[in-house]
């Protein structure tokens, strides 16, 4: 799925990146917790999350994520989304809920990922 | 590389906002250095979450990153509280940190069983009261 049909889909407002609307991803997560995050994620390129602060996107920068997702229609700072510009790193917002917004992605075709531990 | 590089970095115990920075240098340190992307994520994530506790759980501290043509050697070095029972903080889902951490996103009790699944080796060093030295290296050969 290319980033820019996730942001369709959600209709998502897209805050930093827009040049990378063309990438292709192949596995999503959700998550709150970040070390859950750092735990059980493998590849996977999006993360969806209702938590807002600046180690959101150090986890996903960790983790050779692309694009975030914030539900909940949750606003990160200017901070945060300069630290995700540096990192080349897509950042959008939805007003979808965590459950809604993982369900329409998985839906169509986006699914996640069997829990592989390194 | 015939020199081993050294990279040193203080941790700032009093700014959450911060913690994480010290991680994400060696990861474009370790990025010019041409290493594999499988191996600079395993370290960097080891790394981050040490970094994370390093700032939640002892006030921070001092990170040394070594690199040589055999091996990525982490060491975090911090004079907080010290870890009671080690063999219990390395449970899965093992936690003391409060609430108000938890609702910064860490918290689940999984950093440092993490930290040991993405290194080669982990060695920790711990005396309730003075502080932590935690050891990790990740291989490369
Ligand atoms: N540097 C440290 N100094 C003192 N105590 C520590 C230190 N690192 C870890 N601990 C103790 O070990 C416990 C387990 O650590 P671990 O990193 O696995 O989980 P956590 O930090 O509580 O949550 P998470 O890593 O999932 O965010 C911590 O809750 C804390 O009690
Ligand atoms: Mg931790």
């Amino acid at each position: 799925m290319k980033i820019t049909t996730i942001q369709e889909l959600l209709d998502a407002k897209v805050l930093c990146c827009e040049e990378s609307l063309g990438k292709h991803v192949y596995s999503a997560c959700g998550s709150d917790m970040m070390s859950d995050v750092l735990a059980y994620v493998k590849d996977q390129a999006v993360l969806l999350t209702g938590l807002v602060n600046p180690q959101v996107v150090r986890t996903a920068e960790m983790m050779d994520m692309i694009c975030i997702v914030f539900v909940r229609s949750k606003m990160p700072s200017p901070q945060m989304i300069e630290l995700a510009r540096e990192n080349g790193i897509v950042m959008m917002t939805t007003e979808r809920r965590m459950y809604d917004a993982c369900g329409i992605l998985y839906t169509n075709g986006l699914i996640g990922k069997k829990v592989v531990h390194v | 590389m015939s020199e081993d590089l050294v990279f040193h970095f203080d941790v700032d115990g009093e700014n959450f906002t911060s913690a994480g920075q010290a991680s994400v240098q060696v990861k474009k340190n370790l990025r010019q250095l041409g290493l594999s992307p499988e191996i600079i994520r395993r370290v960097s994530i080891a790394m981050y979450e040490g970094e994370i506790n390093m700032v939640i759980h002892a006030g921070g501290g001092v990170a040394d990153v070594r690199v040589n043509e055999n091996y990525i050697e982490i060491v975090l070095e911090d004079h907080g509280p010290g870890i009671k029972n080690v063999e219990m903080a390395m449970q899965e889902g093992y936690s003391t940190a409060p609430d108000d951490v938890r609702s910064l996103g860490f918290g689940a009790g999984m950093g440092l069983p993490n930290m040991k699944r993405y290194t080669d080796s982990m060695k920790i060093d711990t005396v309730v009261g003075e502080g932590t030295t935690i050891t990790m290296r990740v291989n490369l050969v």
